[in-house]
């Protein structure tokens, strides 16, 4: 439980923050997340943006396939965050593209836009699959983006999403150790 | 100051932590100000403090580092700021713009253009662009969440009636991404062309007021105006006295007690740059 966290924690840590801060200020842009060695079923990059962003102030949601005793166990020790059962109260949440609680996270309010859900979307790679049509701030006019395993609610959700602005959810799409970002303001289409 | 005694870039990790969430969703809501926690550093708040934070939280090893104060790197927040971070990060400092992957601003944005993989820090006095016409904060939270900017609307419009144009020259406010009114922090409105869709990422930070925000790369900055009176960015109607520069925007320096004055670039680098390619007055 003590072990599989990042090498260093320092800096480990600043370069994984460091590709997200890329990755969500150009949408679309694939990143490398460092390594780390988490308990089964948690995919390394999900274990990296939490070891790097997720503390006792960030409460957790998991899908069920994620939260496994070993899962927890190994999250209490690493990041010390509040696992909650209902998707509502969480800041982050980790699930996979199909089994997503697209609705119940939380978008945030008028006044305080920020306090908004993270969803951290585990898919199967950005090599083949559905080509999304990306555009918004970070993108200069437009770029595309195959997503393996993307399902058809999340499109939808995310036009839901788009007209909430500045209320939303912002989404990280993961595979085993890369990520893209789809930040509220990015407009998702299917090509 | 023994760099072993200190954490990497002086912030505890938790610290820091906190600034990495509150900058991601400051990118994901270009213009909106994200509150956060504001440590104590050691120099006063109103001496660049959240800008400080900002770079302690965003910077790596492999960063270079530079940091601008009224554009010059010789003043002394801006030597004193990069001495701080050569010591506890240990990075490399620079003063060439297109070296620098990070760039710690007071108040300007250089004239080299930036590119893809730079990170503009800026030192923000005042983040909340209704400050001046609404005291509130409570109140002016709302007016951000209802896209309410009458009152801007109205003092800008109000200073054409009486002085015939607006008169703001820096801290000129700007609409982001068609939501957000915002400050630019107190660039001069010269500088507010070089946010709209650059390429490189910009954050703000005010330590004092304990709010973080951000413009991503090629986002929409536009200068508040009116269709009949379009904005007109201000600069002296005058050339550097040393690199002869006409485009670069200039300080103006009183050099004796007869009030003679001159104009000189107000962008050390750039203006060092051309006279080494030859450029004089």
């Amino acid at each position: 439980m003590l072990t599989g966290g990042f090498a260093d924690p320092i800096h480990d840590s600043q370069a994984a923050f460091r590709a997200l801060l890329e990755a969500t200020a150009r949408p679309g842009t694939i990143v490398s997340l460092p390594p780390c060695d988490p308990p089964p079923p948690l995919p390394q990059a999900a274990a990296a943006i939490l070891l790097a962003l997720c503390d006792r102030d960030t409460p957790l949601w998991l899908d069920a396939s994620f939260a496994t005793r070993t899962v927890c166990e190994w999250l209490r020790f690493h990041t010390a965050s509040p696992l909650v059962s209902d998707p509502a109260d969480a800041s982050f949440a980790f699930a996979c593209a199909d089994s997503a609680p697209f609705d119940a996270l939380t978008p945030g309010t008028d006044e305080a836009p920020e306090r908004s859900a993270t969803l951290v979307l585990f898919v199967e790679g950005f090599v083949q699959g559905r080509v999304l049509r990306l555009s918004g701030p970070g993108i200069d006019s437009a770029t595309l983006i195959p997503v393996d395993g993307l399902s058809e609610a999340f499109l939808g959700w995310r036009a839901r999403n788009l007209a909430l602005y500045p209320r939303g959810v912002d989404v990280l799409l993961i595979t085993r150790t890369e990520a893209i970002a789809l930040p509220r303001t990015t407009v998702v289409q299917e090509v | 100051m023994n760099t072993t005694s200190y954490t990497f870039a002086y912030l505890d990790e938790q610290t820091k932590r906190e600034i990495r969430r509150a900058l991601l969703k400051a990118l994901a809501i270009p213009g909106h100000q994200v509150p956060f926690a504001s440590r104590e550093m050691p120099l006063a708040r109103g001496w660049g403090t959240g800008g400080m934070q900002v770079t302690a939280a965003v910077i790596g090893r492999n960063d270079v580092l530079k940091v601008i104060d009224q554009g010059a790197d010789d003043t002394t927040n801006a030597v004193s700021i990069r001495q701080f971070f050569s010591r506890v990060a240990g990075v490399r400092t620079t003063t060439r713009t297109e070296e620098a992957t990070l760039i710690q601003t007071r108040h300007r944005i250089p004239e080299t253009p930036l590119r893809p993989g730079q990170i503009m820090v800026y030192q923000v006095p005042q983040p909340e662009p209704l400050w001046r016409l609404e005291p509130s904060r409570a109140e002016t939270r709302r007016l951000h969440a209802l896209a309410e900017y009458g009152i801007m609307h109205v003092k800008l419009y109000e200073d054409i009636a009486q002085h015939g144009r607006i008169t703001l020259a820096y801290d000129y406010p700007v609409l982001v991404h068609g939501r957000y009114v915002m400050a630019p922090s107190p660039i001069p409105a010269f500088d507010n062309p070089k946010l709209h869709r650059s390429p490189a990422i910009h954050l703000f930070g005010a330590g004092r007021e304990k709010r973080i925000y951000a413009v991503p790369p090629y986002t929409d900055v536009i200068s508040l105006a009116f269709e009949d009176h379009p904005f007109r960015p201000w600069k002296a109607e005058a050339a550097c006295a040393l690199c002869g520069s006409t485009e670069s925007y200039l300080d103006e320096i009183l050099i004796d007690d007869r009030g003679t004055r001159r104009y000189i670039c107000s962008d050390t680098d750039w203006c060092e740059r051309r006279r080494t390619r030859g450029k004089t007055a």
